[in-house]
């Protein structure tokens, strides 16, 4: 669709004008004529067009150049496209340092205007869907868009959006699901880098090596595979926002690079002898404990206090449960739209049951929740029985739940001594319980210093 | 109708094209002659907006649609030629043969091509004349034709949009 984008054609010869104008109107385009520089300025105080035609050689005081710079003085984003009969480079180069789009010599061949136009428009539609698109997340990602009408949760926002407008970095600590990723993205976008980007980086995701080039970026060589040089997420979010999610889980290598980026702001890329200089403000989040990871020695003492700048902690759902109604009824609004289903609320019964849960994954999995019940629901409301899967998850839960930061080693660790406690020591049966044989037990239980009764 | 020297067959193809794609009655009307008032004898071209003009002149009372049909190259001063041109959502339209010869290009004659290049860009001018913009769809009639190669791709037809807003013009 053309129709929105306006063209204004600016010649003092009314059979040049008419019917540049009339060719570009069969292409869907909306085109308005001025015989002179003063009509088409005035026309272009009254509309926005997205090009202009314009003839360098007019009478009558104001030449193409002159109509053209003031034109662009009152629309500095205009595109404009100088006319002229006779093509010499020195008025080529007048008009192109004026800030001229382009420049064509008439007569031209039909292809090189249609496409010119095209092209012209192409990124005008860019430029446009680009503005509506920020306009939409940043509306998305404000605080007032958060919903909570808990106190804890209000003072979470009072002081994410009072540290919105500094370039301190921010630590946002909460267990998975609680909404850490959303307050970050409030943050960037109620402060003054809300136009530049917010580059979100899952520490967790990658591997080290993987991590440090996503990070940092490569030079050309550095490692198999780097067949061109890339730029990292620090230099992407130059002049905005880098949000390190699972900062806890990075490795000692990569804790110290981050750390001489929070200190002097600068870097290398994996392979470069080139510092990098970069202006980004760093938030970063984490579920862990990182005192106790600190303590362990697993996390630098240093990197800690470069990052806990401004704590900003995350109340779980269980402890908001005064938000759950609401939520509930934010979700169901959203999703039913998204999905397509016409329902309009939730019932009392499917509220209590919502408030009741426990919600290890805390926002995330009352989304899922909502998401999964809406898929099934065949009322115009949410009822009980649509979240019966609910009721069976807490139950299965309560016969035996897995505890919290909870390694693999330490689970088959309690598993062959809870086996070998049953069996008396019998290291023959408690393998055949276990399923592995007796060699693969004996040498478990050696690593783990477990002893036979 | 004819402006300046025309071959009969032309009119055949156009008058039996135009008809099947808009079930709309086709006559041929009165010659015009060669337009020696639209010559430009720097560029020898005839000037389409002045040809056009020409041809409006002849509707005299008539409401339907005028289209007329030239030998003589046409353009427009921005542009180096034109295939045609109409009044958008106008009564008058022009196309000309020049550039839809295989001559102009230096090859041998072909006069099936002609009269199927001849029944596209009638179609296309018309199309205009009933407030039709360029299609997007490039095997539609109605899609931009800048030069003979997507002439050439187009199919003689409308596509079913284009066919449905004509339609719908013609009951209004």
């Amino acid at each position: 669709m053309k129709p929105h984008w306006a063209i204004l054609v600016v010649d003092d010869e009314e059979v040049m004008c008419e019917s540049l104008a009339a060719w570009l109107r069969e292409d869907g385009y909306a085109v308005d004529t001025a015989s002179s520089g003063r009509e088409a300025l005035d026309k272009a105080a009254r509309r926005d067009y997205a090009i202009y035609f314009i003839d360098l050689k007019m009478p009558g005081g104001m030449d193409g150049l002159e109509t053209m710079m003031a034109i662009r003085r009152l629309h500095p984003e205009a595109s404009i496209i100088i006319i002229t009969a006779y093509a010499t480079v020195d008025t080529a180069i007048t008009a192109m340092k004026e800030g001229a789009q382009e420049y064509i010599v008439k007569p031209c061949n039909p292809e090189e205007i249609s496409l010119l136009v095209s092209r012209i428009i192409k990124v005008k539609n860019l430029q446009r869907e680009n503005t509506i698109l920020r306009k939409k997340l940043s509306r998305q990602y404000r605080f007032q868009d958060i919903v909570s009408k808990n106190a804890r949760m209000h003072d979470v926002l009072g002081l994410a959006c009072q540290v919105s407008s500094l370039r301190s970095t921010v630590l946002i600590r909460g267990e998975s699901g609680t909404g850490k990723e959303l307050i970050a993205r409030a943050i960037h976008y109620s402060g003054s880098r809300a136009a530049k980007p917010f580059v979100p980086v899952s520490c967790a995701a990658l591997a080290e090596s993987l991590l440090e080039s996503e990070l940092f970026g490569y030079e050309k060589g550095s490692f198999t595979g780097a067949t061109e040089s890339r730029k990292g997420k620090f230099e992407q979010a130059d002049g905005g926002t880098i949000f390190l999610d699972e900062i806890g889980d990075i490795s000692p290598k990569v804790q110290v690079e981050l750390l001489r980026v929070l200190q002097d702001r600068c870097f290398y890329r994996v392979g470069g002898s080139q510092e990098v200089q970069v202006d980004v403000r760093v938030i970063a989040a984490t579920h862990i404990d990182l005192e106790a990871a600190v303590a362990e020695g697993r996390f630098r003492e240093d990197l800690f206090y470069r990052l806990n700048v401004v704590e900003v902690r995350v109340p779980p759902l269980r402890d908001r449960r005064d938000d759950i109604p609401l939520l509930a009824e934010h979700f169901v609004d959203r999703l039913a739209h998204e999905l397509g289903k016409d329902i309009r609320g939730i019932s009392e019964g499917a509220l209590r049951i919502l408030i009741d849960h426990e919600w290890p994954g805390n926002v995330r999995e009352l989304e899922n929740a909502i998401e999964r019940a809406l898929v099934t629901a065949r009322g115009w409301r949410l009822a009980e029985e649509d979240f019966a899967f609910l009721l069976q998850a807490a139950n299965g839960r309560k016969s035996w739940a897995v505890p919290a930061n909870t390694t693999l080693q330490e689970l088959e660790k309690q598993a062959i001594a809870a086996t070998l406690g049953r069996t008396g020591g019998n290291v023959k049966e408690a393998a055949e319980v276990l399923g592995i044989d007796r060699s693969t037990l004996y040498d478990k239980m050696k690593r783990y210093e477990i002893a036979r009764a | 109708m004819a402006v300046g020297d025309v071959p009969l067959e032309v009119f055949a193809s156009i008058r039996a094209v135009v008809a099947e794609q808009t079930g709309l009655p086709v006559v041929v009307g009165p010659s015009l002659p060669q337009p020696e008032h639209a010559l430009d004898a720097k560029r020898r071209q005839y000037s389409s907006p002045a040809v056009l003009a020409g041809i409006f002149r002849q509707a005299n009372g008539f409401s339907g649609k005028l289209l007329g049909v030239t030998g003589c190259d046409l353009f427009i001063p921005m542009l180096s030629f034109v295939y045609g041109q109409a009044q958008l959502d106008g009564q008058a339209a022009v196309i000309s043969t020049a550039r839809l010869r295989q001559e102009f290009y230096g090859l041998s004659s072909n006069t099936s091509l002609l009269l199927s290049r001849t029944a596209k860009e009638a179609l296309h001018e018309l199309g205009h004349t009933f407030g039709l913009i360029h299609c997007a769809d490039k095997s539609c009639v109605m899609s931009l034709s800048t030069n003979i190669h997507q002439v050439d791709l187009k199919l003689g037809r409308y596509c079913a949009v284009c066919s449905r807003a004509i339609e719908e013009k013609v009951k209004r």
